[in-house]
């Protein structure tokens, strides 16, 4: 009889615990508590700047933000699956070129050969990082740094250090263009970020990410091809990079072989912010758009500002920081 | 005898639920108290509580007169208060001497005072009859041995309450047998011990009194030699368990499984057996016998060196892990934590980890498909979560194993092969999973189980074959499955037993 009624006693407690509307319960805060300091980001920047809360300047805002933000979405899926990418700046130059070579007045190829090309050489980089990883078992990091260096090393001998100009009109469109008084890098990076959603949340590829990054070994036994998943991510993930880089081509109208060095440590950042674990396995796409927008936000405020670049770097090692003690803070009070 | 430790009324709750409802723990002077529960009884979040790595809501600590607070692990340890952990935490890359001096070395200005070290660890392991030279590296070390520093090091803190978790689930018979010896003698040296257990067969040999709880209750404390077996199940189930291993009228068929002469350098050679529809077969052996590393060569997770794999009668060449599954194999591995379960994911994601693919409408995730076979394996299992989108890591240990068996039951094996099916769970859960084995080799599938637990196999299996360093030394049917006759064939011929 007693323990009966403890056993009521028990069941009551769970339902009540069930009883709390989704919106009080820990779990809602926690899981949108990076979308709320966005809010409150973009709240203090609108109170304290008002130029910052107008229609051109937010723009703006997206549109600065959209080069990194489709590198970061790819680093998402590198990072979920538990490895890193550091050759996304170098692939992106590469692929930059190749680009604005095939799109220049030179070669005068349409505009869609440029495309192919750029992400095409992306794809190139992207399975040798992937085979490394995933079939030789060169740790991550090792790997893409190698192709890090070999990447721009291949894009500035690739033309001997000089920049390639007169691109094509259409091509140069193609980045600076506006629709519906969006510009058009704002819908890449949107359509980017819709499709990774999807392939993370609704396909059983995503899940396998998920898996993979969650706990390799256990993957391995469910029958989960880890190298092929991994191989896959990679190839994703340099696919993005070339097409990054054709956007860049287009947007400064040039092919230059310096061009994108030191972004992936923005895409990294973004993911970080946006709550994307470093080992793996925990992380979404959401996040990481709302990262690359805090990271957007910020930059833009410190500009409005009139505060130069150089604090804008100390500013942003703080937000880091900041982020991942808050992610800190709140897994171990889940824990406990 | 002094009483050395008294806890009253404990209490502690999570997030708004009790898990310890006044609870009372005494230990007496150079005592060994066993201490006994299923999973989730709330024996681990006392002894966190004893450790200081947990705050009591309510109730007070006694050592000897005087009433203590436990802040934190480093208070814990000053005041003589130890534990040797289930999972044994030493760096591997450090030798014995410098585990033993972790975080207290003894310095010259600042520089490490290796001699004075190297006396005092020989001293520490002498005082416990122990032969493990100070200068080996602890990745060298068997696990026993591994424990055995661990009870050298907190010993030498000056510990007067050791807390004891599982210490025998990883080490062999010979092995207990030392570790028993070294427990008598640091009884006669005063120091008190609180054991955890889920070998209920060894309690007998070992411990004091014993005391029992279940859902955050003390149920019973008594003196050992006054409770038998059954009636510690019965405090701790809250029920009468008339057989642990059920009755089970399985009808034994053709060969299904054949492995021929299969061979892996370093792990096990030439390993020839047969596994027929309708059949429980055991694998027995002592720790390291390539048990493990047989069937996951048999799921190709590994590959084998040389050798063949047979099944339903014709030859297989399995590539990857993905091969043997479609062949209906099923491997429920050993360490379900590490190789079994994604510990971030729900109930459902891992219960449908291995069919989401065949169940997936073109390439999309079928959730709703998922759920309702996930809530379908909850049900047949009787799997106690809140729902199918709990988190499988908050789970207890035996209902974590039992999504782990409702992930390979979605793909429908007719060949399970069971890795120490039920390790660290608790005497409830074993009986439902041995009930669940024997249901599905009356239903015509095969089972193959490895354990390390002797009585087990006994229990359970229609034959077992027995493994020792590498070879199948034998094979016991029916009537000659006995621990004696297994565990004959088990030990290593020429080194009989002996440790250090």
């Amino acid at each position: 009889m007693q323990n009966q009624e403890k056993d009521q006693k028990h069941n009551t407690a769970t339902e009540q615990n069930e009883k709390v509307p989704f919106y009080k319960s820990s779990q809602f805060w926690k899981s949108t508590g990076i979308f709320w300091a966005l809010v409150i980001l973009v709240i203090i920047m609108a109170i304290s700047q008002p130029a910052f809360l107008t229609k051109p300047n937010l723009i703006n805002i997206l549109k600065q933000a959209s080069i990194t933000g489709i590198l970061a979405i790819g680093l998402t899926l590198v990072l979920l699956t538990g490895g890193i990418d550091l050759s996304v700046g170098s692939v992106l130059a590469v692929a930059c070129m190749a680009a604005a070579f095939l799109t220049s007045d030179v070669q005068g190829f349409p505009v869609i050969v440029g495309f192919i090309a750029g992400i095409g050489v992306g794809a190139i980089f992207g399975l040798v990082n992937g085979f490394g990883i995933a079939y030789i078992g060169f740790a991550p990091f090792i790997m893409t740094m190698a192709t890090l260096s070999a990447a721009r090393g291949i894009a500035l001998v690739s033309t001997n250090n000089r920049p390639i100009f007169n691109l094509s009109r259409t091509f140069i469109d193609v980045s600076n263009s506006i629709y519906f008084g969006l510009p058009s890098l704002v819908y890449y990076f949107l359509i980017v970020a819709v499709l990774a959603y999807i392939l993370t949340k609704k396909t059983v590829f995503g899940k396998w990410i998920y898996a993979v990054g969650g706990n390799q070994i256990a993957a391995k036994y469910s029958g989960i091809n880890v190298e092929k998943v991994k191989l896959i991510i990679y190839m994703i993930m340099g696919s993005l990079s070339g097409l990054t880089g054709v956007l860049m081509a287009s947007r400064i109208t040039s092919g230059n072989p310096t061009v994108g060095e030191g972004y992936e440590l923005d895409a990294i950042a973004a993911c970080v912010i946006g709550g994307v674990s470093m080992s793996g396995g925990a992380g979404s796409v959401i996040g990481t758009v709302i990262g690359v927008l805090i990271l957007g936000v910020i930059s833009n405020g410190f500009d409005i500002l009139g505060i130069s670049s150089n604090y804008q770097r100390i500013m942003k090692g703080l937000v880091i920081l900041l982020a991942v003690f808050i992610d800190i803070r709140s897994r171990s009070r889940k824990n406990s | 005898m002094k009483n050395i430790l008294q806890m009253q009324d404990i209490c502690k709750s999570f997030s708004g639920v009790e898990v310890l409802h006044s609870v009372n723990l005494d230990l007496y002077e150079g005592e060994v108290l066993a201490l006994v529960g299923e999973n989730g009884a709330g024996k681990s979040t006392l002894m966190k509580i004893l450790m200081g790595i947990e705050q009591p809501n309510a109730g007070k600590i006694f050592l000897g007169e005087e009433e203590v607070k436990l802040d934190n692990p480093a208070k814990a340890l000053d005041l003589g208060i130890a534990m040797i952990h289930q999972e044994l935490a030493p760096i591997p890359e450090m030798t014995v001497e410098e585990n033993l001096f972790i975080g207290r070395e003894l310095s010259h200005f600042g520089f490490v005072d290796s001699r004075k070290q190297a006396q005092l660890t020989k001293e520490w392991l002498g005082n416990l009859n122990l032969r493990i030279p100070p200068t080996t590296k602890m990745q060298d070390l068997s696990i026993s041995q591994t424990q055995m520093v661990e009870i050298t090091k907190a010993i030498s803190y000056n510990s007067k309450i050791l807390i004891m978790d599982e210490p025998t689930s990883a080490i062999t018979e010979a092995e207990v047998r030392h570790l028993f010896e070294i427990i008598n003698l640091l009884k006669k040296n005063g120091i008190s011990i609180i054991y955890i257990s889920h070998k209920l067969q060894e309690l007998p040999f070992i411990a004091d009194r014993v005391q029992v709880m279940r859902d955050g209750h003390i149920i019973s404390v008594a003196i050992m030699a006054e409770k038998s077996e059954r009636q510690i199940v019965r405090d701790m189930v809250g029920r009468e368990i008339s057989n642990i291993y059920p009755k089970c009228d399985n009808n034994i068929t053709e060969p299904i499984l054949e492995v021929k002469h299969l061979n892996k350098k370093g792990e096990f050679e030439d390993v020839t057996f047969t596994l027929h529809a309708g059949e429980k077969l055991g694998i027995a052996g002592l720790m390291g016998a390539g048990r493990t590393e047989l069937v996951s060569t048999i799921f190709c997770v590994n590959r084998p060196d040389s050798g063949e794999v047979w099944v339903d009668g014709e030859k297989v060449n399995f590539r990857k892990p993905s091969d043997a599954i479609k062949k209906k194999i099923a491997l429920v591995p050993e360490d379900r934590k590490l190789m079994g379960l994604n510990l971030a994911m729900n109930v459902q994601e891992n219960a449908t980890m291995c069919i989401d693919k065949n169940i997936a409408k073109f390439y999309f995730l079928n959730n709703p498909k998922g759920s309702l076979l996930a809530k379908e394996m909850v049900k047949k299992l009787s799997i106690k979560a809140h729902s199918t989108k709990q988190e499988v890591g908050n789970l207890s240990g035996g209902n974590q194993q039992k999504v782990v068996l409702a992930k390979w039951l979605l793909t429908e094996p007719d060949i399970l092969l069971f890795d120490e099916p039920t390790r660290g769970i608790d005497v409830g859960a074993k009986a439902e999973i041995f009930e669940l084995i024997n249901n599905l080799v009356m239903n015509g599938k095969a089972a193959l189980i490895i354990s390390s637990e002797m009585q087990e196999l006994v229990g359970i299996a229609d034959r077992v074959i027995v493994m020792c360093e590498g070879k199948i030394t034998g094979e016991v049917k029916g009537e000659e499955i006995t621990q004696e006759n297994i565990m004959a064939l088990a030990s290593p011929k020429n080194k009989n037993g002996s440790i250090n």
